[in-house]
């Protein structure tokens, strides 16, 4: 709960980007300016986490009018609390076009054109203070974990997620609750619950925003995963590189637990459920759910094989759940609103929202929520502004490992099935967009040297295979390349999709051989004459 | 801490070696794992060193030789790639006189390339040790360096 009603709240968004930008100084000054001109019981300045644009330099909102104010610096802060909040009237030199989520309408879904129009997972981000629990208990914080303590038996948690039709936000999409029942169904303790917090696709950094912005949020949904399935014990496993997130968790896990609502006896119940972070040490292979286990247990982040099925043997060989950071934040809603509510949102097989990032030659990147089924070209030109410059050529939808969306495919709705209809995957949520500046076979390139780097070199397909993609990209490129070299580029491809023993080799040729299918001539005109 | 400090705070298990890797590297001023490190690691938790740096060399925030005090990573993903990352590269080789993987004389700095940062709405960026720099150029790579490089010098 806000513990002082202030007239006005002031926002300062702080997460791994602003922070470049010296959002911290800024927040002290705006601190120091407010409390000069005595106005320190009427303004509140509240540290929160990603507001909104991400490349507006810091970003500051303001409630309640909804006013935010982006490329702030430091300088500024004085010449900006005297407009604002002595003459109040707003600062325009850096007002931006959009507002803050005010009075947000879970109805106005509808109204897609809106940048904010009403949000599941990322719902409090940019509201509340990550660092502070009041604030998430506020906003109805583990009031859904008190629920189920309370009211309902593991089965009906399971149903309820069933019932909302949630697919898991990692990239694969496979039904949560039925991956849920699985680990459910066995007798075998100590049973884990994990959260999937090693987002190493290049171009997403949704779990990162999520962690930074409403870390209890992830909490809760592990807990309630834990008494669903009969797991005492949480891991999040987490990149290296994610400082910020991992000290916002740990501070979250704390805090949690002080209160009762992690640990032992949640809500004076017989309920225990302990969270406990592991680092990850740079290592693309390790978000494979497997990998992970392998990687948490101490040896080198290879795969292993399936079955058996981590919901039989995982972790230490015990029955384990792994969920993205995204699927986990979508819970608590969930129990709170039901299932069908859920519903409401996104398309009829792919309910829910999705976040994604989206970057490249665009005028805003960033992250976004939008409804499931919005399509690339709404993306593009509604949420991020247009090209920043030149023309579109293409997307790469999903991250390295995603597949590659020409102009024809502007207007495809973006959900799991209609994907899945042209042969594609939705990925883990970031859509890079390119302009005609960009040559498909550099960009190429650089994908596939990415694969070869993170190849755990475990099977001969995938180890072998991205090194000689590799070569022979990189001879076409010098203008060394024969014409059989495009057909063994695609005869490389296919058997790496064939017979790569995990996903990474299955999906690193996407963007090659869709390119080769969408752009052949980019290919045959730097071939040797 | 010594390594049998670090052992006692994670616990004497397999599954917590990677934290433990970690904070011997991070105490380490030139950011490194030493053999020596290595051979008291294995008695200490019994496992093989064989198997230790076959765990470790796996992944890529290790590094089994001494590095500058200041490592810096520059993305080399596709969001990078296609913002400029290769300028970003040639600029810092040209100010510092090293290729990648190599450390500059006096110890300061190593170069090295690394996979997505995630930090992609400011591309192309880097790290340097635990710091993030985003939209960079060659003029803000200088600036970035020239004023470590105060630092030290006071």
């Amino acid at each position: 709960m806000m513990s002082k009603r202030s007239i006005a709240q002031v926002l300062v968004g702080i997460d791994g980007n602003t922070v470049l930008f010296g959002a911290r100084k800024i927040k002290t000054k705006l601190i120091t300016e407010i409390h000069k001109h005595d106005l320190s019981d009427q303004v509140q300045v509240i540290e929160t986490g990603s507001i909104g644009p991400a490349n507006q330099g810091v970003i500051i909102g303001i409630y309640p009018v909804g006013e935010m104010y982006g490329n702030i610096t430091e300088e500024e802060v004085a010449e900006f609390v005297q407009e604002r909040f002595v003459k109040g009237r707003p600062y325009k030199k850096l007002l931006l076009s959009e507002r803050l989520p005010v009075g947000i309408d879970l109805t106005a879904y509808d109204s897609r054109k809106t940048q904010y129009f009403g949000r599941i997972v990322l719902d409090n981000c940019g509201k509340i203070n990550p660092e502070d629990i009041e604030e998430y208990i506020g906003v109805e914080g583990y009031e859904a974990l008190g629920i189920i303590l309370k009211e309902k038996t593991p089965e009906e948690v399971i149903k309820i997620i069933q019932n909302s039709g949630l697919k898991g936000r990692g990239g694969a999409g496979f039904p949560t609750g039925l991956k849920w029942s699985f680990a459910a169904k066995t007798k075998i303790t100590p049973k884990y619950v994990i959260c999937n917090a090693d987002e190493g696709e290049p171009g997403t950094f949704k779990d990162r925003l999520i962690m930074e912005g409403d870390p209890h949020k992830v909490l809760e949904g592990m807990a309630i995963c834990g008494y669903a399935i009969g797991a005492n014990a949480g891991y999040i496993y987490i990149r290296g590189e994610y400082q910020l997130s991992i000290e916002r968790l740990e501070k979250a896990i704390k805090d949690a637990e002080k209160l009762g609502l992690l640990g032992k006896n949640i809500f004076d119940t017989d309920f225990d459920f302990q969270v406990k972070i592991k680092i990850g040490a740079g290592s693309y292979v390790c978000g494979e759910e497997t990998t992970l286990l392998n990687s948490m247990e101490g040896f080198r982040g290879t795969p292993r094989f399936k079955p058996p099925f981590p919901a039989e043997s995982g972790f230490l060989a015990k029955p384990t759940n792994v969920n993205n950071v995204e699927t986990f934040a979508n819970i608590a809603p969930i129990i709170l609103n039901g299932a069908e509510w859920f519903k409401k949102f996104g398309t009829e097989k792919s309910p829910g929202t999705k976040v994604y990032t989206v970057l490249g030659h665009i005028k805003r990147s960033g992250l976004i929520e939008v409804p499931m089924g919005v399509t690339l070209r709404e993306i593009i030109y509604d949420y991020a502004g247009g090209m920043s410059s030149g023309k579109f050529k293409m997307a790469q939808m999903g991250g390295t490992a995603g597949n590659i969306l020409s102009s024809e495919f502007l207007d495809i709705p973006l959900d799991f099935q209609s994907l899945s209809g042209v042969g594609y995957s939705l990925g883990s949520g970031a859509i890079l967009i390119m302009n005609e500046t960009v040559s498909v076979v550099d960009f190429m390139k650089c994908c596939i040297k990415f694969f070869t780097h993170e190849s755990c070199g475990k099977c001969t397909p995938c180890r072998e295979g991205t090194r000689y993609i590799y070569e022979i990209l990189d001879k076409i490129s010098l203008g060394k390349g024969k014409i059989d070299d495009l057909e063994t580029l695609k005869l490389l491809g296919e058997n790496m999709k064939d017979t790569s023993f995990c996903p990474l080799g299955q999906s690193a040729p996407n963007s090659l051989l869709d390119t080769m299918k969408l752009f052949p001539e980019e290919y045959s005109e730097l071939l040797k004459k | 801490m010594t390594i049998k400090e670090i052992i006692n705070k994670y616990g004497n298990k397999r599954e917590n070696l990677l934290q433990i890797l970690h904070d011997i590297q991070n105490q380490s001023p030139q950011n490194y794992i030493s053999e020596e490190n290595i051979k008291t690691l294995s008695e200490k938790m019994k496992i093989p060193v064989s198997d230790i740096k076959g765990t470790a060399s796996f992944y890529t925030m290790y590094s089994f030789d001494p590095r500058g005090k200041y490592v810096i990573r520059v993305c080399e993903s596709p969001p990078c790639h296609i913002l400029g990352a290769q300028t970003i590269f040639k600029a810092i080789e040209t100010k510092l006189g090293i290729k990648e993987g190599e450390t500059t004389k006096d110890g300061f700095f190593t170069l090295e390339g690394t996979s997505c940062l995630g930090v992609c709405s400011v591309a192309p960026a880097m790290m340097i040790n635990d710091e993030v720099y985003g939209n960079l150029d060659e003029e803000k790579i200088g600036k970035i360096l020239e004023q470590i490089r105060e630092k030290e010098s006071k």
